[in-house]
């Protein structure tokens, strides 16, 4: 079981310094500490194993360091920064699981820049060598990118002359959409195994400085100094520690404190439930400020649950949507997010909720939200069945709306839940966010924020009837159809990366020409060159 | 005469490549020429660049005679571009291409590797002259002056072959790395010469014997794999480079032979038959033989590193691709493709030193190390014949490839010089008896004194048997005041 709780006690790959508002990251890869046998990690290269720790950094330092104003990523090897995914895992992972490892990276490379954008915890890359493939796409998910000179350290992004497939972590997107590389020189860079180095790396705008090594440590330090100096993070407040998710792991179910899973393998299905918070929120500010505020607390065994299933579970093709308890309660704490959001804190579990929401936007799974009389699809919680692919609501229930429906929680191109729902109605959107309180099945399914609503005569069956059917599709063309209906309207650098670059690289992934057996990351490293075959598709 | 065997040195660069008909890349090494010299001026031999020095030339690349010798200022030095003759109808060796006809150009697919052999096989030339450029001060008679400068022209005529190659088959590329070349710098903070070993200092003459031995024979195998190459031009160049680097050798072991027989002739006299007697023996003012066992634990293992990883896909795909073999690739017999072939490599498993077949292609690397572990065998093998001869117990011998190890599998452990695994508390408790100590180099530095006299030399080295060119003993090798 691939378990993505960790701390950093029991780090293997990665070590954090503090020095008052600037925070290190020094990547360190154990190459004896793969997730899997048969491979090494050399030369900084990285697995699922060394990303979940990077995630678990990047969300600690949001959550635990309040005072850290800029995060200086960099390495702990000398004359390698990173040299990005680790290829013999690659070539012996199953596609499932290279798909898998390439959305997490994806996300956490995204949360990094959520936290440069929106927290106030900018990220710094000081590459201290070279940084190849996933090395530099690291490097690019950074808002400020120093290079040593020193003649022989270059950015490169060598997958398609080495490997036969794409920089698929964001790196051709972010080359020419956040560097703003120059097309042709992109295609110049990204089909040049050896990379760029010094002057011209400046010139190509691949990063944003060069320094000698005898100024090295000075620039960098001085540049997160200046970095963390425009933050807007307390330098006084106290962190919250991200203290271990009580968590029980069964065969067929996965308990947490507000979060539950049970898995039925016969229907290949999954039923989530989310359960509201016992009481409202506390009084006073400071003192929601612990790892057991709902909204923070959920919003972790959410994710954790996301992130077991995703990997631990590809059988389980459909997730029901569920949840329980009393939306009056969840709405409370909607409004306390809201009266509070200046707070570093509170827009921290902001920040984080958005990003758990994205990461369900992101599941390669069937969505269904059940909505029935005892659930609380409420404010933050309402966003699950604004997420789900299709949502029922049985007579007798009810749903409402808060203020965080209106763009607390931004999908990845920029819409609200809401927008994309209603993007060629934008009479239902205003009648929505004109509606207080709760609303009644009928109304929910006449103002269209409901799929389907059935009284009690039609719901047993009509909900068998859509979930057994939602099973018997092609797995692989409902990832695609969902994929596509989900995500409306506009593109942005986020949808491009995971809706043009990943796919691209999932449909290489899948081609002889990268993972047959003459194929470049099967041969890799055999010193046997690959044999493609020709045909443009 | 052979086609290309006979150079033209009309033009201001000598060569046997038809330079003068060719206009691209003879404007470009002209471009390039002048840099050289001031690289040359700024770190070349300090204080004899007005020096006459008994320097040989290449005239020819006919193996019968090839050189000449002459008194020479060395910036005046006629460097050039020479390659071994072509070999007609020359087939590409090894690999996936074996059998097929050399290439006479760059094959698209394989630019960026050949590019990044000859980068850094060029830097590695010029980074010797740097880290030996202080030496001449100190040298312990004109003869072993003048073979330092000659090592020094040779290693500036290989760094031409190297920018030649790159001028004339890589385009704007390969004239940038070109430039570069001249603008990295052995040691220095900010623009450091690639590879680890090319940046220490070569601080005296027993670490230059050393290095020489040790160190340039590294670049004797690298040469060696590389004049196996596909890519013809590289291997014609590669080879004629053997022809110079042979002398290089020559300088190393006998150098460090010489050390050993005034140190056993002197203890003999004095009467001291205890190797380990290491204060009186350096009372006579020679270098006892566990200070050079020491010296050669460091440069053996500091060599060791230039091969890189024990496990290797750079190496892997460049033999395949027929662009750099083995040791003396077209005198084994298999298939030269080792696709299914097993080699077995020493490696760090669970912080233990244990044997792995692994796949023949991946260890290449260190297929070319244990060849140079037996090479270098070859010239221990001598020194320990001398020691014996003079009647003295003490045998030198190469440490475990795993001891000292900074590059690779090894340098994940701390192993003695036995090859036994040990903690590091171990390690640096032992750190100044396995490696040279504080003392030793304070020793050392102490008998530097230089030797200007001809036919003299300094007390810690014996007289060579036999002088360069057949010259007697009192030739001046060096005119320093001319």
């Amino acid at each position: 079981m691939i378990d993505f709780q960790t701390d950093p006690s029991r780090y293997r790959h990665w070590r954090l310094q503090f020095d008052g508002p600037i925070a290190q990251l020094v990547m360190d890869v154990d190459p004896a500490g793969g997730l899997f046998e048969g491979y090494e990690l050399k030369l900084n290269s990285y697995d699922l194993g060394v990303d979940i720790e990077l995630a678990d950094a990047v969300q600690r330092l949001r959550f635990e360091h309040p005072e850290v104003g800029a995060v200086v990523i960099r390495s702990g090897k000398e004359n390698v920064f990173c040299a990005g995914a680790n290829i013999r895992m690659l070539g012996k992972s199953s596609h499932g699981h290279k798909v898998g490892f390439c959305k997490f990276t994806n996300e956490t490379r995204c949360a990094i820049e959520d936290a440069s954008e929106n927290s106030g915890q900018r990220y710094l890359a000081a590459i201290n060598g070279t940084a190849a493939g996933g090395g530099y796409e690291l490097a690019v998910a950074t808002d400020h990118i120093l290079l040593i000179d020193d003649r022989r350290s270059t950015v490169s992004l060598p997958e398609t002359p080495l490997l036969a497939v794409l920089p698929g972590t964001g790196g051709l997107t972010r080359v020419t959409d956040k560097r703003k590389v120059r097309r042709d020189l992109a295609d110049v860079f990204c089909s040049t195994e050896e990379g760029v180095r010094g002057k011209r790396a400046v010139e190509w705008r691949l990063v944003d400085e060069v320094v000698p090594p005898s100024a090295w440590e000075g620039r960098v330090m001085q540049r997160a100094a200046e970095i963390a100096a425009r933050s807007d993070r307390p330098r006084e407040a106290r962190g919250v520690a991200l203290t271990p998710l009580e968590r029980r792991i069964e065969a067929d179910a996965l308990r947490y404190g507000f979060v539950s899973v049970a898995i039925d393998r016969a229907k290949r299905q999954a039923v989530l439930t989310v359960t509201a918070p016992q009481g409202p929120p506390p009084e006073a500010l400071e003192a929601a400020k612990t790892a057991g505020f709902w909204p923070l607390q959920m919003a972790r065994e959410l994710d954790d649950a996301m992130l077991h299933l995703r990997l631990n579970e590809p059988e389980i093709g459909l997730w029901v949507l569920r949840t329980e308890g009393d939306s009056a309660h969840v709405l409370a704490h909607d409004a306390f997010l809201e009266a509070h959001k200046a707070d570093w804190f509170v827009r921290e579990v902001r920040l984080s909720l958005k990003r758990v929401l994205k990461r369900l936007d992101m599941t390669s799974r069937s969505l269904v939200a059940l909505i029935e009389p005892g659930s609380c699809f409420a404010g933050t919680l309402a966003e699950l069945a604004f997420a789900a692919d299709r949502s029922v609501m049985r007579h007798g229930a009810a749903l409402a709306l808060s203020p965080l429906n209106h763009g607390a929680y931004p999908m990845a191109n920029g819409l609200t839940r809401l927008e994309a729902r209603f993007y060629g109605e934008p009479a239902s959107l205003d009648a929505a966010r004109a509606r207080p309180g709760a609303i009644e099945a009928e109304d929910a399914e006449a103002m269209g924020l409901v799929t389907f609503a059935y009284d009690e005569v039609d719901w047993e069956d009509e909900v068998r009837i859509m979930l057994e059917e939602r099973t018997s599709f092609s797995p692989d063309a409902l990832t695609g159809m969902e994929a596509n209906l989900r995500f409306v309207g506009p593109e942005t650098m986020e949808t491009r990366i995971f809706g043009r670059l990943t796919a691209w690289q999932n449909w290489i992934f899948q081609r002889p020409n990268s993972v047959g057996e003459q194929g470049a990351l099967k041969l890799y490293g055999s010193g046997v060159q690959p044999s493609f075959d020709r045909n443009r598709v | 005469m052979p086609d290309g065997m006979n150079v033209d040195y009309d033009g201001l660069i000598p060569n046997n490549v038809g330079l003068a008909e060719d206009a691209r890349v003879k404007k470009a090494l002209e471009t390039w020429h002048p840099g050289y010299i001031d690289w040359w001026k700024d770190m070349g031999p300090e204080g004899f660049q007005e020096a006459l020095v008994y320097l040989r030339t290449a005239v020819s690349v006919d193996p019968k005679g090839w050189a000449r010798f002459d008194y020479v200022k060395m910036p005046e030095y006629k460097w050039g571009i020479l390659l071994a003759p072509k070999v007609e109808n020359r087939l590409i060796g090894f690999g996936q291409h074996k059998g097929e006809p050399a290439w006479q150009e760059i094959p698209g697919e394989y630019r960026g590797m050949l590019r990044r052999l000859m980068v850094i096989q060029g830097d590695t030339e010029p980074a010797s002259v740097e880290q030996q450029r202080h030496l001449g001060k100190t040298a312990p008679s004109l003869y072993d002056l003048r073979n330092l400068f000659q090592v020094n022209v040779e290693e500036g005529r290989h760094l031409w072959a190297m920018v030649y190659l790159l001028q004339k088959y890589l385009g704007k590329d390969g004239r940038e790395e070109a430039e570069e070349l001249l603008n990295r710098r052995s040691g220095n903070a900010d623009s450091p010469r690639m590879l680890g070993a090319f940046n220490e200092a070569t601080p005296d003459w027993v670490s230059f014997f050393m290095f020489t031995f040790f160190t340039d024979r590294d670049g004797k195998m690298q040469l060696e794999a590389l004049a196996q190459s596909g890519f013809d031009p590289l291997s014609r160049t590669c080879r004629f480079m053997l022809t110079e680097e042979a002398h290089h050798m020559f300088v190393g072991e006998t150098g460090v032979q010489r050390i050993i027989e005034r140190t056993c002739e002197a203890m003999k006299a004095a009467g001291i038959s205890d190797p380990t007697d290491v204060e009186r023996i350096r009372a006579l003012g020679v270098v006892d033989l566990p200070t050079l066992q020491r010296k050669m634990n460091l440069h053996f293992s500091l060599t060791l590193d230039l091969f890189g990883n024990e496990v290797s896909t750079n190496a892997a795909n460049a033999y395949n691709a027929g662009m750099k073999g083995r040791y003396r690739e077209d005198k084994i017999e298999d298939d030269h493709r080792l696709l299914d072939a097993t080699y077995p490599v020493l490696r760090c498993i669970d912080g233990q030193i244990a044997q792995e077949a692994v796949p023949a292609l991946s260890a290449l690397n260190m297929r070319l190390r244990d060849d140079y572990v037996q090479d270098c065998q070859g010239g221990v093998n001598r020194w320990n014949k001398a020691i014996e001869k003079a009647g003295i117990q003490f045998r030198l011998t190469l440490p475990h490839v795993a001891f000292n190890r900074r590059i690779g599998e090894f340098s994940r452990l701390h192993a003695d010089p036995e090859g036994r695994v040990i903690d590091a508390a171990t390690f640096a408790a032992n750190h100044d008896r396995w490696l040279p100590n504080a003392d030793d180099n304070l020793y050392i530095t102490g008998l530097m004194k230089p030797v200007d006299a001809a036919g003299a030399y300094a007390g810690w080295i014996a007289a060579p048997k036999v002088g360069i060119d057949n010259k007697p003993g009192h030739f001046e090798y060096v005119k320093i005041w001319n």
